[in-house]
Parts: structure tokens; C-alpha cells; sequence
């Protein structure tokens, strides 16, 4: 294996240092052939841009636009047409309603952090970019809400509401760098999600821009909206229905404490036992992460978490609640896991230690991007076929002559394998694609899906009649088409490139 | 006509074939499940009513995994009653409405707990019927059968059609499977009730209580009228209003918690506690909104930011009687008014648009129902999406039309 001091891709974004891009394979994913007419027109368009937003508000210049070229998938970069950072509503608006006008296509950002391409520009399309707009609208706490702009990272939600002891649930591993905005495009989850839900489960209210300009209001601080579940349709839509700029999430009150504990296994599938078991016994804990060898010891190494290294699969549970609650609960977990002879079951004892473990999962990409390129998957099965999937899953790095590491959402069975591959070596890295597929096959022929939070992007979306039927994907597009008549907004992402006219005629 | 009445198709396939015809003749049909909330909504002109009422059984129940999946017509009793055997239940629980419509309680199809999405108390801190659904297998206005989702915790392969089926009251497809989310019973149940509290200060102490981190699963206040009508005799004999928090954990937890929410809330008075079996019979009697049966008035149901509920209900008091339960620690308010022509939906609609929320008219006589909205008017933007995401699911118009607005 090559080692690799990997650096973040010039994306123009903050980036924290346990949210580093890895590297995708360099897959021959066909994007649409840029559109002449808008391209020869660049200037021009830049020129009336420029009228529609405050000073400073678009970016037109080469080295400008590259920073923009691609996201966390980086085999896939693409300069836009320009950049536009709005700072309010009204100037998304303005731009929507000059692109549509004019038929220009449009991808909407966060801070590039999606793993699946879902924020890849494209040459002939605007980005428009909500990292600016980051504003918190207010805070209510009787209410359990937070209104504000999407552009907030995610972390940064909790943080304006962590003074009255409030937090908002989901958790991605990059919430230190992504927005609101891209949870929402890709309804985002995190490793605390077992029990508090998934972006879709937190939102209340969305202000959206449409592509025709537009603004329209959903929801607010109220539960369940009125009329059809528009809210619904547009958390995960990837950024293909309209642009969020506004949003009420649910705030939760924070636990009275929390407490993770280590559970090393001699064995993967075990390890997947156990948290059936707990599961069965009817405890929910907040959180059930899984590490595989590999992994153990690379977050080891990077986080000195006191992660097991000689174990073959480690659990992280999680519970919460005063600290004898914690105790008693940690207790009845250590017994069921006592049951499946544990190598190490070791509870944190202090709130570093605690921290150090989570620190130890949350940077598990970054960490494995420190020693090797990798390709991140990220289906889900039903839990039963956990054993069963995590040997297939091995066989099929085996016989592609790969290495895997696993990390994922055990609790939920949102599977994250990394092949590790050598982005210098075409064949390896088309070897890597070939497993990632094989691996996404697997999922879905397991009963589960090929992604479960990181969305479909362009890295999946060729894949998707795996999973779906032509009406199946009609059911779908026909949606877009009610929202963004013209396909014009992120239109290469999701829907397999062919078929979509036949869709788009029925609608 | 007369071949298209009232029709029960047992499996997916003869449903499409039904819808296929119904689109190609253009004859708007009636959607039902097993009728429980049939009197909800607009009164529609329809040719025939098509049951999913034949189409039963559950096709998926793996416990340690906590998921299910069964066929839309059966009955969310016999769910209820073999994710018991398991110790299990669907967390959100479901409303009963059966009997507040004048019907016999059970009636209830799980495909229809989907499509009304109408939660009950602990939907307040674990989610609504919406948030349970995992996967889904529908038949469009088209008469195609398509699925979305799956049996998994987190998918997010494609849009995100379980919910966007949910809550649209059978008139975008007709679901036909639903895989979903269960959850283990607590081991333990306590209520804690405030007795006398005006609205405004019960909701406070609701909502405080909602607001610490000792996990609140319902939060409840009842007027004084309607307490009276509770079945627990306990409570009903008070004369008093009612204010009611639920504790669900295990044992120990649960001993502990209630300690903290009664110290908690303190400055609001006596605090009484009802024990394990107490608590079951309360909180079940709330769940068929049997405080609300018997009343002859129209009822509505609004849902509002809840430290609004209060402000919401006083403001509505001005201009009609009216009597109010509150869940949803006061975001959710059942309102009982009198009988007249519009159900007071003028004034109703006037007090929302400016406290913020939505409405339903959920029970009035049918011809109030044709006179006047019974779902929330919905903004122009939002109306007009709306009306093109039907004609998308539903060119020719065939299914519920007019159920949920005019128009379409
Ligand atoms: C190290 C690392 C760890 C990660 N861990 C997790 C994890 O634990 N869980 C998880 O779910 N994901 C994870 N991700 C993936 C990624 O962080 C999430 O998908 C995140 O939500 C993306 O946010 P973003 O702000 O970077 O959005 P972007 O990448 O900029 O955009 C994501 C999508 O949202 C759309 N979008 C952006 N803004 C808007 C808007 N205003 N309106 C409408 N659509 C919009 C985009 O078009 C795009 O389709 C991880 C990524 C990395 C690199």
C-alpha cells in the first residue's frame, strides 16, 4: 500500500481537518455534453450576474470558479459557468428567475463536502453557492426551534442554541464544514441518528426558492405542514427541486449526560450479533458505531482513542441520561455482550476519554485518507444480514485484489465499507469501482438500498434501476418535472441520463 | 355504473387494473381503507368506492430488526396486536378516530394511518406516522404500480416518495404495502397531572417539561369541560382541568425522572401521579379522543407553534364557544365548537393566519363540509405545486377528487 499525505482539494472551502476529500476513482461516468450557446455567451451572462446580487457576489474569474470544480467525490471535477454567493433570499431569487429566463443551468452548494458528486458543477451551469447566508433568525426555546439560514454549518446550529443547554440531532461526520443546506439536499444522518432521526425527521419549516424565482414558504414552527408533504419531497431531492435558503429545524434538549463504551469482538459477524441482540432486547442506545480491523487501527493511530487494536471488530454504543441511568443501562448492555464473548468491553471514564472516542470515528475518513486513497460506499441492509454481507463484502475485495476497511452506522445498518486503492494506478482504481458496485449490488439484493445517507450524486446514478424499476424512476421524475419544469436545476445528478425523456413526456 | 361499485380488489395487481380503467373512462372514484375516517374531508362526487380493505396481511415482521411490513388493508388492530406479542407497537400511535366519527373503534386500516398521517401523543417527541415509514408500494391515478424506499432504517436512494405520500389522503396513489417502523414498548409508564391550570399556564408547564432532558413522551392539557367527559373517573370527578405529563422508560428511569419533572414543576401546583395500569387506560382513552365523542358541535384540528395553542384557543373563545384539548405539549388543539352553518371557519381561519399553523375541519355535517374548506387553504405558490404534483400522480383526476381541495 503507498502511503499518501493527502491535502484537501482546492474547493474553496473551510475544511476542517477530519472532513478531508478523499479521492474517488476515476470513473468513466458520462455527465452531458455542455450546452455551446451558454458557454460562448460566459461574459455576458457573468456581466448581468453581476447586476442581479451585491458587489461581490459572483465570482467569474478562472482560478475563481476552479476552487468551485468539484466536491468530496474529487475523480470528478467540472469549472462552472460562474460562481454567485448570495447573501439573501431575494438574490437567489433574482438569479433563479434570470437563469430560468434564459435557460441556464443551475447547481446549488453548501460547502462541497457530498461524497456521491452531488455538488459537481457543470461547465455550462451557475453555482450558486448559500455559504454566505449563515445567519440565525431566532432561537425558541419553548418552542424547541431554530429558524435560520442554510449556510450555517451544521455544527454550528448546535452551537448557537448549546447556551440554553439545547442541540440539534443530526450528526454527520463533517458537521464541522457542511451546511444545513446540503443536510437537507442529501438528508444528511449521523451516528447519533439511531435514535433521534435523520434531517427529514428535524426540519419544520423551509423557505425555497423555485427555478422560476419564486419564493415559497412550507411548514414553520408547527408540527406536520399543511396539505401534501412537500417538506418531504424536497429533503434529499439533491438540490433538484428548488433552493433552500431558510429552514426551522427541531432543537432537542440536550441529555443530562452521555457515555460511550468500547465492545471488541475476535469477529465481524459477532460483532453484528451483538447489536442484534441489544436491539432485540428493546434498548435503543443513542448511538451503535462498528470498526473493522483496519479501521481500528488507522482512527487508532490518528486519535489515540484507546480503541482495542488486536480486536477484529469494535463497537462503539452510546447511552444517555444521569449518570446512574448511564451506569445501569452500560450495565445491561455489558451483559447482553458478555453473551457473544467480548475481547475488550472497557466504558469510557471521563468526558476526554469520551471525547477521544469520538473523535476517533468522527475523523475515521480523514484518518484513512492520511494512508490511502479510498472509495467510500455507503448502502444499508437490514441488520439480520449483517454477518452474512461483511464476509461477501471481503470476497469481493479479495477477488478484486483490494483492501476494505469498515466503519459504519451499525445500529441502523447504514454500511460504510472504504476500498482502499491507489488513484496513480488506473487499473486498481477501476478495480475499486468494479467492487463498489459489486458492494452496492449486494446491499440491494440483501434487501437494502445503495445509499443511505450520502445520496445518489453522479457516482450512483447509473446504478439506480439496481434498486428501481422504469416506473419506479418515472414516479420520481415526474416530481422534478412539477418543480423544475425545464430540468434545469443540477439536471446530470440522480436519474440515469437515458430514459428521462419518456418520463418527462408522460408528465 | 353499477359493475364499479364498491369494489375490493384483494391484491395490487387487480387494484391497477381497476385504476387503469377508472383513468381510461375518467370515473373518479372513492378511495377507501376500512372507513374510519371516511367523513373526513370534502364531500366528493364520486362513481364508486374502491376498497383496500381486501388487500390484508403482514408480509414482514423481524422483530430485532424492528420493521414491518404489511399489505394496506389490514387492520391496524391486528398489527397493534402482534407487534405486542413482541413487545413492540408503532411509537407514533396512531389516532383512533373511528369513534369520534360516529363508527366502531378498530375499523382502522394501516394504509390509511399513512395517508391521513395522523399521530397521537408521543408523536410530540418521537415523530409522527410520516417519520415511521420506511417503504412503500403504491399504485398511481395511472393505475401503475410503482415502490419507493425500502426495509431498511436510512435510505436515501431517489426522492423520498414515503413521504410524499403521506398525508395525501388517497388522492395522489393508493398505497398498497407499507413497510415501517416499530419500536419496543417502554417497560415502565408514569403520568404525572397538574389539575385546575388555566391554558396558558399549562402549556408553560408542559412545555418547560418538554424542554428538560427527561424525555416527556406526551404532554396534554384538557379544559375543564372536557376532562369531565374523561373515563377515568379519577380524573373526571375533579371538575378541574387537566394537564398531563408521560414518563416511559425502564423502572428505575422512569422513578427517577418523575422525581425531576415534579420538582421541575413545582411553582405550578399539586402534582399528582398516575401509576403503570392508570397511565395505560389515560393515555389509550386520549388516543381514541373519546373526551371529544358524544359532542354534537363540529370539531377542528390545528396545529401551531405550541406556546401558541393558548393564544390560539383564547383568540377563537372571543368569537364562538368553544372547548379545547391540548396535545402536542399545546401544538396540537382539538377544539369542540357549536353547531352553525360554516363551523365558525371564518373566524377559525382568521385566528390561524395570524398566530401561524394549519387547520382541519375534522368533523361537521356534510353539508358545512361542501360549504366550506376543510383542509388549510394553502397559499397560491404551494396551491398551484400541489395541483400540478396530483395531475403528475394523477392526470385524469380519478382518485378521492375534491377530497382534500377543490379543485382537485
Ligand atoms: C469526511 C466526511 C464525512 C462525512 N460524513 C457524513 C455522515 O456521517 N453522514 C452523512 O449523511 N454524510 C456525511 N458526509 C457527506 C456530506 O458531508 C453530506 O452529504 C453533507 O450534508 C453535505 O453538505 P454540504 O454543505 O457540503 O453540501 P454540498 O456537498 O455542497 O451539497 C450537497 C447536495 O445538496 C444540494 N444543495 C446544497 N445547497 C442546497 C440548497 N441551498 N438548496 C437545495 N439543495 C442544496 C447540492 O446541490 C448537493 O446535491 C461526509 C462527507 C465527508 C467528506
Amino acid at each position: 500500500m503507498r502511503f499518501v499525505i493527502y491535502h484537501v482539494g482546492a474547493s474553496g472551502r473551510e475544511s476542517a481537518d477530519d472532513t478531508q476529500t478523499p479521492w474517488g476513482p476515476t470513473m468513466p461516468l458520462a455527465l452531458p455534453e455542455p450546452d455551446q450557446v451558454v458557454m460562448r455567451q460566459r461574459e455576458a451572462i457573468v456581466e448581468d450576474l453581476r447586476r442581479l446580487v451585491a458587489p461581490g457576489g459572483i465570482i467569474g474569474d478562472e482560478e475563481g470558479r476552479r476552487a468551485y470544480e468539484t466536491d468530496a467525490l474529487t475523480a470528478y471535477r467540472r469549472v462552472p459557468l460562474a460562481v454567485a454567493l448570495p447573501t439573501s433570499t431575494e438574490e437567489v431569487s433574482r438569479l433563479l428567475r434570470y437563469c430560468h429566463a434564459n435557460d441556464i443551468k443551475v447547481v446549488a452548494r453548501g460547502a462541497g463536502t457530498s461524497l456521491s458528486g452531488g455538488a459537481l458543477p457543470a461547465e455550462d451551469a451557475l453555482v450558486i453557492a448559500v455559504s454566505r447566508m449563515t445567519r440565525v433568525l431566532g432561537i425558541d426555546t419553548m418552542n424547541r426551534t431554530a429558524t435560520v439560514e442554510v449556510g450555517i454549518t451544521n455544527l454550528g446550529i448546535s452551537e448557537a442554541v448549546k447556551a440554553q443547554g439545547f442541540f440539534y440531532a443530526p450528526d454527520p461526520s463533517s458537521q464541522l464544514a457542511c451546511t444545513l443546506a446540503g443536510n437537507i439536499g442529501m438528508n444528511s444522518g449521523g451516528a447519533h441518528c439511531l435514535k433521534y432521526g435523520v434531517t427529514t425527521n428535524n426540519v419544520l419549516g423551509l423557505k425555497l426558492v423555485l427555478m422560476d424565482g419564486e419564493v415559497i414558504d412550507i411548514g414553520g414552527r408547527h408540527l406536520d405542514a399543511a396539505g401534501y408533504d412537500l417538506m418531504g419531497l424536497i429533503v434529499g431531492s439533491e438540490g433538484q427541486l428548488g433552493i433552500v435558503t431558510e429552514a426551522t429545524v427541531r432543537i432537542l434538549r440536550a441529555p443530562e449526560g452521555a457515555r460511550p463504551m468500547l465492545i471488541g469482538f475476535n469477529s465481524s459477524e459477532t460483532a453484528g450479533r451483538c447489536v442484534s441482540a441489544i436491539i432485540g432486547a428493546g434498548i435503543i442506545p443513542v448511538a451503535i458505531e462498528f470498526m473493522d480491523k483496519p479501521a481500528i487501527q488507522v482512527c487508532e493511530a490518528f486519535a489515540k482513542a484507546g480503541y482495542p487494536t488486536d480486536a477484529e471488530a469494535l463497537l462503539i454504543i452510546e447511552v444517555e441520561g444521569s449518570t446512574e441511568e448511564i451506569a445501569d443501562l452500560l450495565n445491561v448492555i455489558g451483559g447482553i455482550a458478555g453473551r457473544f464473548a467480548p475481547s475488550v468491553l472497557r466504558i469510557s471514564q471521563s468526558a476526554e476519554q469520551s471525547a477521544a472516542i469520538w473523535k476517533g470515528r468522527k475523523s475515521a475518513f480523514g484518518a484513512i485518507g492520511r494512508i490511502s486513497d479510498y472509495y467510500c460506499m455507503d448502502g444499508t441492509i437490514p441488520l439480520g444480514k449483517l454477518g452474512a454481507v461483511l464476509v461477501a463484502i471481503s470476497q469481493i475485495c479479495d477477488k478484486h485484489g483490494l483492501k476494505v476497511a469498515n466503519i459504519f452506522h451499525a445500529g441502523d445498518g447504514n454500511l460504510h465499507p472504504l476500498i482502499l486503492y491507489d488513484a496513480n494506478d488506473e487499473a486498481e482504481a477501476e478495480r475499486a469501482e468494479k467492487a463498489g458496485e459489486e458492494i452496492l449490488e449486494l446491499c440491494v439484493t440483501s434487501g437494502g438500498c445503495l445509499t443511505g445517507e450520502h445520496g445518489v450524486g453522479i457516482e450512483k446514478r447509473d446504478l439506480m434501476r439496481v434498486q428501481f424499476t422504469e416506473t419506479d424512476l418515472a414516479a420520481q421524475m415526474r416530481i422534478k418535472t412539477v418543480f423544475d419544469p425545464k430540468w434545469l436545476l443540477n439536471p446530470a445528478k440522480v436519474f440515469p441520463l437515458d430514459g428521462r425523456e419518456t418520463a418527462l413526456e408522460a408528465a | 355504473m353499477s359493475v364499479l361499485s364498491n369494489m375490493r380488489p384483494v391484491d395490487e395487481r387487480e387494484f391497477a387494473r381497476v385504476l387503469a380503467e377508472a383513468a381510461a373512462t375518467g370515473t373518479p372514484l372513492e378511495i377507501s381503507g376500512g372507513g374510519s375516517k371516511q367523513s373526513i374531508g370534502r364531500p366528493m362526487q364520486t362513481s364508486a368506492t374502491v376498497s383496500a380493505k381486501a388487500m390484508r396481511g403482514i408480509t414482514l415482521y423481524e422483530p430485532s430488526e424492528m420493521v414491518m411490513s404489511a399489505r394496506a388493508g389490514t387492520s391496524l388492530s391486528q398489527i397493534e396486536s402482534d407487534l405486542a406479542d413482541h413487545g413492540q407497537m408503532l411509537a407514533f400511535e396512531p389516532a383512533e378516530l373511528g369513534p369520534l366519527m360516529g363508527g366502531e373503534p378498530g375499523q382502522a386500516t394501516i394504509g390509511g394511518v399513512f395517508a391521513t398521517n395522523f399521530s397521537g401523543a408521543r408523536r410530540v417527541s418521537i415523530g409522527a406516522a410520516r417519520d415511521h415509514l420506511l417503504g412503500v408500494r403504491a399504485i398511481n391515478g395511472r393505475g401503475e404500480i410503482f415502490k419507493s424506499g425500502g426495509r431498511v432504517m436510512k435510505n436515501v436512494t431517489g426522492y423520498d416518495l414515503c413521504r410524499g405520500l403521506s398525508g395525501s389522503w388517497g388522492t395522489l396513489a393508493v398505497l398498497s404495502e407499507v413497510t415501517f417502523k416499530v419500536l419496543p414498548m417502554p417497560e415502565d409508564t408514569a403520568t404525572l397531572v397538574l389539575l385546575g391550570l388555566p391554558d396558558e399556564f399549562a402549556v408553560e408547564a408542559l412545555c418547560s417539561a418538554m424542554s428538560s432532558p427527561f424525555e416527556v413522551s406526551g404532554a396534554v392539557h384538557l379544559q375543564a369541560a372536557l376532562a369531565a367527559r374523561l373515563e377515568h373517573a379519577g380524573l373526571s370527578s375533579q371538575g378541574k382541568a387537566v394537564t398531563a405529563l408521560r414518563v416511559e422508560n425502564f423502572t428505575k428511569s422512569v422513578r427517577y425522572r418523575t422525581d425531576r419533572i415534579k420538582n421541575l414543576l413545582k411553582a405550578y401546583g399539586d402534582i399528582h401521579e398516575l401509576d403503570r395500569d392508570n397511565s395505560l387506560l389515560v393515555w389509550g382513552e386520549l388516543r381514541r379522543l373519546s373526551v371529544l365523542r358524544g359532542g354534537e358541535g363540529p370539531v377542528w384540528r390545528i396545529s401551531t407553534a405550541p406556546a401558541a395553542g393558548p393564544k390560539v384557543v383564547a383568540a377563537i373563545s372571543a368569537y364562538m364557544d368553544c372547548r379545547a384539548f391540548y396535545d402536542w405539549s399545546g401544538g396540537l388543539v382539538w377544539i369542540e365548537v357549536l353547531a352553525t352553518t360554516d363551523a365558525g371557519a371564518a373566524d377559525v381561519r382568521r385566528v390561524i393566519a395570524t398566530h401561524g399553523g394549519h387547520t382541519t375541519l375534522i368533523h361537521a355535517a356534510p353539508e358545512v363540509r361542501a360549504a366550506v374548506e376543510v383542509f388549510q387553504p394553502l397559499e397560491p405558490g404551494l396551491e398551484r405545486l400541489s395541483r400540478k404534483l396530483k395531475a403528475a400522480f394523477d392526470p385524469a383526476g380519478i382518485l378521492n377528487p375534491g377530497r382534500m381541495y377543490p379543485g382537485f
